[in-house]
């Protein structure tokens, strides 16, 4: 129990860690600021395309997302940042991981908006076209406001994942939680910042999951 | 040399391809078993964890919650760091592929725990009470009345989770286990060439796109259904 405690909650370790561990933090909510975004509306952009009135555009987009749903995102983040070299494309590891991560979320966020386009009866859109809307229109104006009501759960389930997902970045050696808190870790042979991290991750994420788990069941039961 | 021709050099040498196709070969086999040992446990200590927590005992309810909840909050590439280079310190020496497994089947067991409680509370009451009625027993109602219905309404979300955290076997190559993307980021910083990873790439396409493909055939066939 005394060995547990000395290894992974070693809280002399864990204060000499903090300061690197918070300025992985602050990459960690400055990765996710500029992520969340750019596949939210990437994704938007995706579901617009596949609902596009030409066939061959809603082809593209299956291949598009059902590729990207295939490609684990690290083999990704790893073909950008060190393969994409070798054919003379270089950049820093954050926009290696934003560009990753804009091609993984896009696919996953078009899906989420596609399945609340769905849902939106026929009549919604005949409706609204009747009265001189335009397609364009429509959708903005129409369809999506109430598709995203439906797909809420899944679109902040999609975005917890987002943020679990920025830990891969530490592969790529961007300094954020999971690579600060690894290095200290390497430094003092001792796991106890990997649990502050984990800790950290708990704080930030447990919330979100503890309310999207209430609105699951409230949504299974009614 | 002309700019199609250094994009083939660059991403689809021959050469480099016919030389590493072996151990790409070799870190298909391993993800795929990987993705099969995780699948495996994963759902079925989902399954497991559900069935116990609809006992509704108050004491262990409240620890498969706080499990679940901690196993989805946090990214699977802590839990595997924390596990390869913690528990050794404690005298648990785990090899990396056992790591990937076990961090991977809990993370599964949690989303499929949830998946298969919100399957089981979403059955009408009534099926509970007209099962009963007849003379089932709790557990015989949870197996053969409920759980059969249950499980045909978790099977599109189950489906989506499951490819998601299978992917995620690619996090060994960060514990050095010989899967596709480990042995093609090998091969690539030995022939300095991009081609091993686009053969990785490719072999993880092949892998998955059936099955994503799978999975769409499924949801759509099994589409959530309100009564």
């Amino acid at each position: 129990m005394e060995q547990i405690i000395q290894q992974f909650f070693n809280i002399g370790i864990m204060i000499e860690a903090m300061p690197i561990v918070w300025r992985g933090l602050g990459m960690t909510l400055m990765l996710s600021a500029a992520v969340i975004p750019l596949g939210l509306m990437g994704g938007l952009g995706v579901a617009l395309l596949g609902d596009s009135r030409f066939a061959l555009v809603r082809f593209l987009v299956i291949i598009y997302v059902d590729f990207f749903r295939a490609i684990p995102p690290l083999v990704l983040l790893i073909f950008i940042h060190t393969g994409l070299p070798f054919a003379g494309i270089r950049m820093s590891p954050f926009t290696s991981v934003c560009l990753a991560f804009l091609l993984n979320n896009s696919a996953y966020y078009g899906e989420v908006y596609r399945a609340g386009i769905e849902s939106i009866g026929k009549g919604q859109t005949e409706a609204a076209r009747s009265t001189g809307l335009s397609r364009f229109q429509t959708m903005i104006y129409v369809i999506l406001p109430q598709a995203v009501r439906n797909v809420l759960p899944d679109l902040i389930s999609n975005t917890i994942e987002v943020v679990k997902l920025t830990s891969l970045a530490s592969v790529v050696a961007l300094p954020e939680l999971l690579y600060s808190s690894d290095m200290a870790r390497s430094i003092s042979y001792n796991a106890s910042p990997i649990v502050m991290a984990a800790i950290i991750y708990l704080i930030i994420l447990w919330p979100s999951v503890r309310i999207l788990s209430r609105f699951e069941q409230k949504l299974a039961t009614s | 040399m002309t700019q199609w021709e250094r994009f083939l050099d660059t991403f689809f040498k021959w050469d480099v391809i016919v030389q590493y196709l072996p151990a790409i070969g070799r870190g298909f086999v391993v993800t795929c078993e990987l993705a099969v040992l995780v699948v495996i446990c994963g759902i079925s200590l989902g399954l497991i964890l559900a069935l116990i927590r609809s006992y509704q005992i108050k004491i262990i309810n409240f620890f498969i919650i706080c499990l679940v909840d901690i196993l989805r909050s946090l990214p699977p590439l802590v839990l595997i760091l924390l596990f390869y280079f913690g528990l050794p310190n404690v005298g648990l020496n785990f090899s990396g592929f056992m790591v990937v497994i076990l961090v991977l089947s809990f993370v599964l067991g949690a989303f499929a725990e949830e998946i298969f409680w919100a399957g089981i509370t979403s059955i009408h009451k009534g099926q509970w009470e007209a099962s009963r009625s007849t003379g089932l027993g709790y557990s015989q109602t949870l197996v053969y009345v409920i759980l059969p219905q249950a499980i045909r309404m978790t099977i599109p979300p189950l489906t989506n989770r499951t490819i998601a955290i299978t992917k995620n076997t690619a996090l060994g190559m960060v514990v050095g286990v010989g899967e596709i993307l480990n042995q093609a980021t090998i091969a690539q910083s030995f022939s300095s060439n991009a081609s091993p990873l686009m053969m990785g790439a490719i072999a993880y396409v092949l892998l998955f796109v059936p099955i994503v493909y799978l999975g769409r055939r499924i949801e759509t066939r099994f589409a959530w259904k309100k009564n």
